[in-house]
């Protein structure tokens, strides 16, 4: 017998219970705690921060641990808590030329001003899994300290070696620093969309999706073939310069993981051939989003350089309005809330029309004699 | 049958008046006025991240937060029911950072936010209904591209959408659209009225509410303001046609309104009850009876005799 179930209120409350229970794991273990995640998780930390777009670790690690160490739930934790926050100023263009460095390499030269500094990397490392963490063996030796200091304005590869020769299409640093800038959280994407914006969607984008844009364009699909001019990682200061002061001040540091490429040449007849740029940059050290949002950026500016549009990380709106993984997440998984009155208005279609065509065929027969099921073809 | 409640005032004390700031909230109105005034033009709008996730109503629940007052009441459904799990949870967010009184009931709510279903109640001049939209543009199917379909909105370029709709006569020999079937505003723009079922069409037409439309993921806005002539499109030899059931409700024995299939057992065994819950329960409160009915009033039965 059918009687409607009203249950909803608490089944949802009861949900949620769970879902803390579950979280909290095995009470017999000690409780994670945030500053533990920020510390030695920190690499999920600074995705958290990239693709949630606010620079704040001790979140990010509450985010985290919330989300039970699913990172995009952590993500959409942070976005939410994002759009509550009013702002205040708008920071002074960073200068990365200017940063702090840890690592910085170029592949495109074997040796160059300022030095190939390998830093922190699992570059090298072999990836076999080290049973003595699970131990938890002895402390980590403390790393030496280089003989010399790094350089303090690291020279960077493309503007102060490339361009030298003009071997690399310029690209000035706009002489308003005040110079607007589109913010995609503030005004509705438009396309066909400029560099500012297609660079922030996919600052913010999700790395996988970005990684695999960024792959297909070496794999034929956009023709940008790239090399890593420079990869630098380390920290920048932000700065802020509130109108009453006049001045700008320092409000503190981020860390950053910036990756220029140089790409395939253009030139003609009667233009001197230079190569081409592909710009990425994104919170943390996480190379693998910045040299594959260098790709996929290089690849969007395929109009501007009067490229064929043949692969999808060429085709800007594609790419743009599918990095998201906090739309992306929420419109899949959406299916599954109830949609069973669009079902039924399915069923009732789909009977009516078996419904004809067995009377068709049965009209046919009848007709004939005999069933010949081609007729009904 | 719930009644209105009024829910405590010191909800959500760290956020704003329902949720979003006063900046967004106009931001929002602005979206709202043009849309108002392009009766079925989509209005590109900076929409918010939400607490609740793309596809679950961001869209809606902007709309509502930006038009909601704190002497509104507030009826949420999903799919016509007040306590499908997503309607309840949106409206235990407004009773919470809003405070506003909430309503199960269809004639006591100034605002009805809804997915996928208009209330079988013909609405009135004071009321605004809010749909909850996730892909807004009825041409995407056609034509992914953004730049295309606002150029084709602009020329009032709508062929490709009667071809579709032509191949679907000449495959299936009816026009395979049972839900989000597109229709003509005001003699002008091609509009998609949401996955609302192709039975509540007829309902947008010429409706004494104010209807609201929020797609949030896609970040438009378009609105029927009252009494807006809305058009399902069709031919002239294949008129539309809204689905029909030869079933009653099983609990209130209404012939009128939308059915939803409910499966008993695995022998083949179903029935059909309203899925506009409150239609269904007034109409039962007035002594309606239909034929799986064993006078057990609908939602008042506890989880342990539904297991029966």
């Amino acid at each position: 017998m059918y009687v409607a179930v009203k249950g909803g209120e608490r089944a949802i409350n009861n949900a949620h219970k769970l879902l803390a229970e579950q979280r909290r794991g095995d009470k017999d273990i000690a409780e994670i705690e945030t500053d533990q995640i920020e510390q030695q998780l920190s690499l999920s930390v600074t995705r958290v921060m990239a693709e949630g777009s606010l620079y704040d670790r001790d979140l990010a690690a509450l985010a985290i641990k919330q989300g039970r160490g699913d990172l995009i739930e952590a993500i959409f934790l942070m976005r939410a808590y994002r759009t509550t926050l009013p702002r205040f100023a708008f920071s002074k263009p960073i200068k990365t030329a200017e940063m702090d460095v840890s690592r910085r390499i170029s592949a495109t030269f074997k040796d160059l001003p300022g030095g190939q500094i390998l830093g922190p990397t699992f570059d090298y490392t072999h990836r076999l899994l080290d049973f003595t963490l699970m131990a938890n063996g002895e402390a980590p030796t403390e790393a030496p300290s280089g003989e010399q200091p790094v350089d303090e304005n690291m020279p960077r590869v493309l503007d102060d070696i490339l361009n030298y020769e003009g071997l690399i299409q310029d690209e000035p640093v706009p002489v308003d620093e005040n110079a607007p800038v589109a913010d995609l959280t503030r005004e509705p994407v438009k396309f066909p969309a400029g560099r500012d914006l297609r660079l922030q969607n996919l600052s913010r984008g999700d790395e996988g999706f970005v990684l695999a844009l960024g792959y297909s364009t070496q794999r034929g699909y956009a023709n940008s073939h790239a090399f890593v001019g420079e990869i630098r990682y380390g920290t920048v200061s932000v700065e802020i310069e509130p109108e009453e002061l006049g001045f700008a001040i320092d409000i503190g540091d981020i860390e950053l993981t910036e990756c220029e490429t140089v790409n395939k040449f253009k030139g003609s007849k009667t233009k001197l051939p230079q190569f081409t740029r592909g710009y990425g940059l994104v919170f943390g050290q996480n190379e693998r989003k910045a040299i594959s949002m260098a790709l996929v950026d290089r690849a969007m500016r395929a109009n501007e350089m009067g490229e064929q549009i043949m692969g999808p990380a060429q085709d800007s709106q594609f790419v743009m309005e599918h990095s998201d993984n906090v739309q992306s997440t929420g419109f899949v998984e959406h299916i599954k809330l109830p949609h069973y009155v669009d079902f039924q208005g399915e069923l009732e279609l789909v009977r009516r029309m078996r419904a004809e065509v067995e009377e068709r065929l049965a009209k046919s027969e009848a007709e004939n004699g005999t069933s010949q099921p081609e007729a009904a073809e | 049958m719930e009644q209105t409640v009024k829910n405590p005032a010191d909800g959500a004390p760290d956020y704003n008046f329902a949720y979003l700031d006063e900046q967004t909230k106009r931001m929002i109105r602005r979206a709202l006025l043009k849309a108002v005034a392009i009766p079925g033009y989509q209005v590109p709008f900076a929409g918010r991240e939400m607490p609740m996730p793309y596809g679950w109503g961001t869209g809606g629940v902007q709309v509502t937060a930006a038009v909601i007052g704190p002497n509104d009441t507030l009826k949420v459904i999903d799919q016509g029911a007040d306590d499908t799990t997503n309607a309840v949870s949106i409206r235990q967010f407004f009773a919470k950072t809003a405070q506003v009184a909430t309503t199960e009931k269809t004639a006591e709510a100034s605002i009805i936010q809804t997915r996928h279903r208009i209330p079988e109640k013909e609405l009135r001049e004071d009321q605004v209904l809010v749909y909850q939209v996730p892909i807004p543009e009825p041409l995407r199917f056609l034509e992914p591209r953004e730049t295309e379909t606002r150029k084709m909105h602009a020329l009032e370029e709508y062929g490709l959408m009667h071809v579709k709709l032509y191949e679907d006569i000449a495959r299936h020999g009816h026009i395979a659209t049972t839900y989000a079937y597109p229709v003509m505003v005001d003699d002008r723009y091609v509009m998609d009225p949401s996955p609302t079922p192709k039975f509540d069409n007829p309902k947008m037409n010429d409706m004494a509410a104010l209807q609201l439309f929020g797609a949030g993921r896609e970040k438009r806005i378009y609105a029927l303001p009252p009494y807006t002539k809305v058009k399902s499109l069709d031919f002239e030899d294949h008129p539309f046609e809204v689905q029909t059931w030869e079933d009653e409700c099983g609990m209130c024995g209404a012939r009128d309104s939308y059915l939803d299939e409910v499966i008993l057992d695995d022998q083949g065994n179903r029935m059909f009850v309203c899925s506009d819950t409150d239609y269904c329960a007034e109409r039962q409160d007035a002594g309606h009876r239909g034929p799986q009915h064993h006078d057990q009033p609908l939602g008042t039965a506890d989880r342990g005799k539904a297991a029966e």
